[in-house]
C-alpha cells in the first residue's frame, strides 16, 4: 500500500495551477484534502504521474453569505470550516446537517468541499445536497472559465464535467426562500460511514402553511446523486399529511436506481429512501414553519 | 503494603510505556542497511501458473532480489501440521498445509507467488508490479455444499475430495433418547465468521550477524519458541543461533498463532542469504486474504426433548469451511463440536462434522475459536424448543443446567487438547440467576409493553455459555531476586495485550512480599527464557500464572531458607513483606531481598554442595486438562423496526472464571471480547464473490466496531475456582466474545416479534439488510 512514483508540484497561484494542469493533462490530478485521492494511490487504483497540490494556492477557501442569503464557497474550504461558518449554518443549515455525517472530524479537517465534489462518489452526502440545493459551480482553466448547474455537473460514478485541463473553483449556492425547510436524513451502518441511504430534502410553505416548492436528492441511490422531481412534486399544494408522505415516498421510490452494496442490498435501499424521505420531509416541514 | 496481590483491580505496569510511546512492536525495529520484502500474491482463487517472468522486476534500480518457488530448492516445503487431529476412532482427517511460495497452483487470492526484497518498501512494490505472471484461471470450490458434490473441481487435486475431515463423536444412546422424546426440534444454521484484524497486522524483521553468526528475529508471532526452534531446524541452524523475540504486539487473537506463515519461513532465510536484515511489514490489504480467518459453519441440528423441557439427547451434523490449507489441524472443529453442549446436562449427543477444502482463506483459530459457533446451535434450540413447549426461555435454560454437585462432570467426547471433555467445576444457576437479576429480566415484559404503546422496538436477550480454557501442554516461568531486591519474571508466551506484565507480576508479589510494580516481567524472547508453547486457548493465567506461581513459591523458600541461617533463626519465625525479611516480633532485625540475593550469590566461601546459587527458581505447569470457564451474557436493545438498526440500550455479563487474578484486566478481557462479539454479530462479514475474490477488503468496507458501536456494560462475577490449578484461576480470553450471535438473534427477535409472525433468525452476522430481508422474504 506504498503509492507509486509521480512527481508534485505546489503551485501558490490559480493561474499557475491550472498552467500546470494543462500542461499535465490526463497525468496529472489536483491535490486538494487528498482524503480521497492519497488512499486510491496507496491501493495503486490510482497512479497519476504529476500532483498539482491545491493547498498553496492563495484564496481558493473563501465562504462568504451574500446580502441576499446567497453562499459561495471556495473549493478548497475544508469541510470542517464550512460545518462551523456561522453564517452558512444560519443560510443552509442542511450544509452543516449533512457535513456533520460526512466522515469523522480529522476527516473533515482535511477533505475540502471542491475535492469532495469533484471526486463524485454516488455514496457522498455533499453531491445530493447540491441538488437539492440548486447549486451551481464555477468553473475555471487556462482557456476561461464557465458556470454549470450541479444537475449537469455529476455524470456518473466518479465522473464529472470537469474536463482533464479545468478545476472546479467555487460553489455557488441561490438563497432559500422565506419560510423555506430543510433537512438531511441518512442511515448508514456506523457513525461517520458512507450512507446506505441518505436523503436531502428542502420545502418551502406560503403563509397560509401550504407548501409550495420541494426539492428532493439521494445519494447512494444510483449511479449520480440522484434528484426526485415527481415525488417533489407530488407535494406541492398540499400540507404534507402523512398520506401525502406515503404518496411522495412510492414516487421516490420509483425515481432512484440504487445499485446495492456490501452492505445493502438494493431492495432494502428502495425501502429506506421511503422511510427516510417521509422522515426527513417531516422534518424539514416542520423546520419551515 | 497489602499483603495480598492476586485479586486487586491494579492499573497496569506495561501502561506507561505503551501510552507514552515507548514500547517496542516489530515494525518500530530499524536497522542499518535494512532491505524491505513485498510480495506478489495470487489475484485468483484457483488457477494454475503457467509462467512467470521477473526479469524487469530484477532490472529496477534498487532491487536486491526476486524470489519463486523454483529459487528456493530444497527450503521449499509445506508448512508443519501444528496441531495433530486427536486420536478419535473411524475419523478422516487429511492434511495439506501450506507452502512458502506457490508452485503450478494458487488455492486462494492472497497466496504469495513472487517474493521481491527491495531497499524500500516502495521500490519492492513498484517491482511487484513489473512481475508478469501467466495464470490460466481455474473454477474455484467455493460453496460448503457445492463443495461435496462429485462433479465439484477439488482444491487439491490429488485428493479424492474437497473433504479436509470427517469426524464422528457421540455420548449415550441418541437413538433411544429420541425415541422417548415428547419434542422433537429440528433446525438449520449458518454461522459466518469474519477476520480478527488486529490493530497491527503481522509483521516480522530478521537479521543475521555473521560476526556472532546469530540470527535474531522480531515478529508478531503469538508463539516465540516455536518459531524459535523451527527456524533453527529449518535453517539448519543450532537453536543456541537464532533468537525469537516477541515484542509488544498490538493483538493476536489466533490469527498470529499460526506457524510458519509462508512470510515467517521466507524473511529470515533471506536476511541470511543476503547477510543484510529484512523486513516485511503486513499491509491492510495483504491481512484480508493472507492472514487466517475463521468462518462458515452450516449446522443441522435435532434436540429431543421430555414433555417438561429436560434435554434428552442432541443430534448435530455440520459442515465446516477450513480454507485451502488445514496446518491446524481440527481445533476449530472440535471446539465447536465440544462446546455445543455448552452448560447443560445432555445425557445423549451425536454429532458428526465434515471440514471442506476450499479456495479462500485459510481457517484457523480466532477468539472463540469455533466455541461460539456451537453455543449458537444449543441457544438457538433452547429458544426455539421453548416456544414449542411454552415455556418462559430462561426456565428452560434453569431446567437444564448441570447441577453444582455434578462436577466434574463428564461429557464423554474428546475435546481439542486430546483430553477428555470434563468440565472440571462450576455452579451454573447463580450466574443465570444473577444475569437476569441485572438486566431486569421480571420486569422487562412491563418496560417492553410501555415502549411498544410509545412505537418503539424494545427486545431482550437472554444466553449461557461455557468457555474452555487453561489448557496444556505446560508453560514454564523462571523468577529471580537481583541484588537491588526487584524481582524479574521471564517466561516463553507471548504478549499481545492481555496485560501479562501486572497479572503475572501480582501472583509472584503475591509470594515474594514484595511491590507489584517491582516485579519485572519478560515474555516473548527466546534469549530469555526458551520453552513453553505460546498465547492461545485463553491460557496464560491459567498454565503461565501457576507456573509463575510455583516458581515464586520455590524462591520464596530459598529466601526464608537463606535468611534463617542468617539470623540464626527458625523459618518459621520470619516474616516476608515489604521487600524484606524480619523476625516476628522484632522488626528491627531486618534484612532486604537484596542483601539476602548477595547472600546467595556469595563471593568468598563456597555455594554448598547439593544447592545453588542465587535466589532463583525456575518452575513448569501442565495442566491435566482444561479448566471450563460459564458465564451468561443479557441485553435489551431498542430496534427501529422500519430501518432495522438496532441500539443496545443495557449489557450484562456475569462470568465465572474461578478466582480472579486482577478484576479491571478481566474486566478490559470482557469488554473487548464484547466488542468482537459486536462485531461478529452484527457489522463484520466477509462478502465473496462465487469466483473467490473478496469483495471487501478494506477497512472501510468491513465494519468494525468502534468505540460508539460498542455499549457501557455491567461486568459482574461468581467465583468458583478450579481444581485443576494452584491459583484456582480459569481462562478468560474468549468468554465476552462468544456468546454474542446468540444473544443478539434472541434479542432482535424479541424486539420485532418474529416468532409470532413465524419467522426465526438462524444465522449470524446480521445486517440492517439482511435482518429486512429475512423480515421481508418477498422483498
Ligand atoms: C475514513 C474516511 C471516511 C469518509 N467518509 C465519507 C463519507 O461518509 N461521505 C463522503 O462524502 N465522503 C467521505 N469520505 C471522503 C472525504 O469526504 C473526502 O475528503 C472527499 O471525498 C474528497 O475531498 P478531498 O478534499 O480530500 O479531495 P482529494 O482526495 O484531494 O481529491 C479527490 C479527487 O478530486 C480531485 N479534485 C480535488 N479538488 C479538485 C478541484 N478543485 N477541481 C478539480 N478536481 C479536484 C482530485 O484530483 C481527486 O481526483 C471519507 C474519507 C475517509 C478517509
Amino acid at each position: 500500500m506504498k503509492p507509486a512514483p509521480f512527481d508534485w508540484h505546489a503551485p501558490e497561484s490559480v493561474a499557475e495551477a491550472l498552467a500546470l494542469k494543462a500542461r499535465h493533462g490526463e497525468d496529472a490530478r489536483f491535490l486538494a484534502g487528498g482524503q480521497s485521492l492519497v488512499p486510491a494511490m496507496n491501493f495503486r487504483i490510482a497512479q497519476p504521474a504529476v500532483l498539482v497540490d491545491l493547498n498553496r494556492v492563495a484564496g481558493l477557501d473563501a465562504i462568504a453569505v451574500g446580502a441576499d442569503g446567497s453562499l459561495t464557497i471556495g473549493a478548497m474550504a475544508r469541510n470542517a470550516a464550512i460545518e462551523r461558518h456561522a453564517g452558512a449554518v444560519k443560510s443552509h443549515p442542511i450544509l452543516a446537517e449533512a457535513l456533520h455525517e460526512v466522515a469523522h472530524p480529522q476527516v473533515r479537517n482535511r477533505g475540502t468541499l471542491g475535492g469532495n465534489l469533484s471526486h463524485a462518489d454516488p455514496a457522498s452526502e455533499m453531491p445530493a445536497v447540491m441538488l437539492a440545493l440548486a447549486a451551481r459551480f464555477l468553473i475555471r482553466s487556462a482557456r476561461g472559465e464557465r458556470q454549470v448547474a450541479a444537475a449537469e455537473f455529476f455524470l456518473g460514478p466518479l465522473t464529472t464535467a470537469l474536463e482533464l485541463d479545468e478545476m472546479l473553483a467555487e460553489i455557488r449556492l441561490p438563497p432559500l426562500p422565506p419560510r423555506s425547510g430543510t433537512a438531511w436524513l441518512e442511515i448508514a451502518r456506523r457513525r461517520g460511514e458512507y450512507a446506505m441511504m441518505g436523503v436531502a430534502a428542502v420545502v418551502t410553505r406560503d403563509a397560509a402553511g401550504i407548501c409550495t416548492a420541494v426539492r428532493l436528492a439521494c445519494c447512494s441511490a444510483g449511479p449520480t446523486p440522484m434528484a426526485a422531481p415527481k415525488a417533489a412534486a407530488s407535494l406541492v399544494g398540499t400540507k404534507l399529511t402523512d398520506a401525502d408522505l406515503a404518496q411522495a415516498a412510492a414516487l421516490l421510490k420509483q425515481e432512484i436506481a440504487p445499485t446495492g452494496s456490501v452492505q445493502a442490498s438494493p431492495a432494502y435501499q428502495r425501502h429506506l429512501a421511503g422511510v427516510i424521505a417521509a422522515r426527513a420531509l417531516a422534518t424539514a416541514w416542520e423546520r419551515a414553519a | 503494603m497489602e499483603t495480598r496481590q492476586i485479586g486487586r483491580p491494579l492499573t497496569r505496569n506495561e501502561d506507561p510505556r505503551l501510552l507514552t510511546g515507548r514500547a517496542l512492536f516489530v515494525d518500530d525495529v530499524e536497522l542499518p542497511g535494512m532491505l524491505h520484502a513485498a510480495f506478489l500474491r495470487s489475484p485468483h482463487a484457483r488457477a494454475a501458473i503457467r509462467s512467470i517472468d521477473t526479469d524487469a522486476a530484477k532490472a529496477r534500480a534498487g532491487v536486491v532480489a526476486v524470489i519463486t518457488a523454483e529459487d528456493l530448492g530444497e527450503y521449499w516445503q509445506p508448512g508443519p501440521l501444528l496441531v495433530p487431529p486427536p486420536p478419535i476412532k473411524g475419523m478422516v482427517f487429511r492434511q495439506r498445509c501450506q507452502v512458502p511460495l506457490a508452485k503450478g497452483e494458487v488455492r486462494h487470492v492472497g497466496e504469495p507467488v513472487v517474493m521481491v526484497v527491495a531497499e524500500s518498501r516502495y521500490v519492492a512494490e513498484d517491482a511487484v508490479g513489473d512481475i508478469v505472471v501467466e495464470y490460466e484461471p481455474l473454477p474455484p470450490v467455493i460453496g460448503l455444499e457445492a463443495a461435496l458434490s462429485s462433479d465439484s473441481p477439488r482444491v487439491h487435486a490429488d485428493l479424492p475430495d474437497n473433504i479436509a475431515a470427517d469426524v464422528h463423536q457421540a455420548k449415550g444412546d441418541y437413538a433411544a433418547a429420541r425415541a422417548k422424546a415428547a419434542h422433537l426440534i429440528r433446525r438449520r444454521f449458518t454461522y459466518d465468521r469474519g477476520a480478527s484484524n488486529p490493530m497491527e497486522t503481522r509483521g516480522i524483521v530478521a537479521q543475521w550477524d555473521h560476526k556472532a553468526e546469530k540470527l535474531t528475529v522480531w515478529d508478531t508471532t503469538q508463539a516465540p519458541v516455536f518459531i524459535r526452534n523451527g527456524l533453527a531446524a529449518m535453517l539448519g541452524l543450532s537453536e543456541r543461533q537464532v533468537r525469537v523475540v516477541a515484542p509488544f504486539i498490538g493483538g493476536g487473537f489466533g490469527p498470529k498463532m499460526m506457524m510458519f506463515y509462508p512470510e515467517e519461513v521466507l524473511v529470515p532465510w533471506m536476511a541470511l542469504r543476503l547477510d543484510r536484515p529484512v523486513k516485511w511489514i503486513e499491509d491492510r490489504l495483504e491481512h484480508f486474504t493472507a492472514t487466517t480467518q475463521e468462518r462458515s459453519q452450516v449446522h443441522d441440528c435435532e434436540l429431543a426433548l421430555d414433555a417438561r423441557g429436560k434435554i434428552l439427547g442432541v443430534r448435530d451434523d455440520f459442515l465446516m469451511d477450513t480454507g485451502a490449507y488445514n496446518p491446524y489441524g481440527l481445533t476449530v472443529p472440535l471446539n465447536s463440536q465440544c462446546t455445543l453442549l455448552n452448560c447443560y446436562d445432555v445425557p445423549a449427543y451425536d454429532s458428526r462434522f465434515r471440514a471442506i477444502y476450499t479456495n479462500r482463506t485459510l481457517v484457523t483459530p480466532y477468539r472463540g475459536a469455533g466455541r461460539q459457533h456451537g453455543i449458537f446451535v444449543m441457544e438457538r434450540m433452547l429458544d426455539a424448543a421453548a416456544r414449542e413447549l411454552g415455556l418462559d426461555r430462561a426456565e428452560i435454560r434453569r431446567r437444564n443446567l448441570i447441577p453444582a454437585d455434578a462436577f466434574p462432570y463428564h461429557n464423554e467426547l474428546i475435546y481439542q487438547d486430546f483430553a477428555p471433555l470434563t468440565y472440571d467445576s462450576g455452579n451454573y444457576a447463580p450466574i443465570l440467576d444473577k444475569a437476569l437479576h441485572a438486566i431486569g429480566y421480571a420486569e422487562f415484559a412491563a418496560e417492553k409493553a410501555k415502549a411498544r404503546a410509545e412505537g418503539r422496538h424494545l427486545g431482550l436477550g437472554v444466553v449461557c455459555y461455557v468457555e474452555g480454557t487453561g489448557i496444556g501442554p505446560y508453560e514454564g516461568a523462571k523468577v529471580r531476586v537481583q541484588a537491588s531486591g526487584k524481582v524479574t519474571l521471564a517466561t516463553g508466551v507471548g504478549t499481545q495485550g492481555q496485560g501479562h506484565f501486572t497479572s503475572f507480576a501480582q501472583v509472584v508479589a503475591e509470594q515474594l512480599g514484595v511491590d507489584v510494580r517491582d516485579v519485572e516481567v519478560t515474555t516473548g524472547d527466546t534469549d530469555v527464557f526458551d520453552w513453553g508453547a505460546g498465547t492461545f486457548a485463553s491460557r496464560g493465567a491459567v498454565v503461565t500464572g501457576s507456573a509463575a506461581h510455583g516458581a515464586a513459591v520455590e524462591v520464596r523458600t530459598k529466601i526464608l531458607k537463606t535468611a534463617a541461617e542468617h539470623f540464626e533463626c527458625a523459618e518459621a519465625d520470619l516474616v516476608l513483606a515489604d521487600g524484606a525479611v524480619s523476625i516476628a516480633g522484632v522488626p528491627e532485625n531486618r534484612i532486604t531481598l537484596g542483601e539476602l540475593a548477595r547472600l546467595a550469590n556469595p563471593m568468598r566461601g563456597a555455594v554448598k554442595p547439593g544447592t545453588v546459587p542465587g535466589l532463583e527458581a525456575t518452575s513448569y505447569f501442565g495442566p491435566q486438562m482444561g479448566a471450563t470457564a460459564a458465564g451468561a451474557h443479557a441485553m435489551v436493545i431498542e430496534i427501529d423496526a422500519q430501518t432495522m438498526r438496532p441500539t443496545i440500550l443495557r449489557y450484562v455479563v456475569v462470568h465465572d472464571c474461578g478466582t480472579v487474578l486482577n478484576p479491571l484486566i478481566l474486566s478490559g478481557q470482557i469488554q473487548g471480547g464484547v466488542a468482537q462479539g459486536i462485531g461478529n454479530a452484527f457489522f463484520e462479514e466477509l462478502v465473496w464473490t462465487d469466483d473467490g475474490q473478496l469483495l471487501n477488503a478494506s477497512l472501510a468496507d468491513y465494519l468494525l466496531p468502534t468505540a460508539l458501536d460498542v455499549p457501557r456494560m455491567d461486568v459482574l462475577h461468581t467465583e468458583t475456582p478450579s481444581p485443576l490449578n494452584p491459583l484456582g484461576t480459569k481462562g478468560a480470553g474468549e468468554g465476552g466474545a462468544i456468546p454474542v450471535g446468540a444473544l443478539f438473534a434472541q434479542a432482535i427477535e424479541d424486539a420485532l416479534d418474529l416468532p409470532a409472525r413465524g419467522i426465526e433468525v438462524s444465522e449470524i452476522p446480521l445486517s440492517p439488510s439482511r435482518l429486512w430481508e429475512i423480515c421481508n422474504p418477498s422483498g
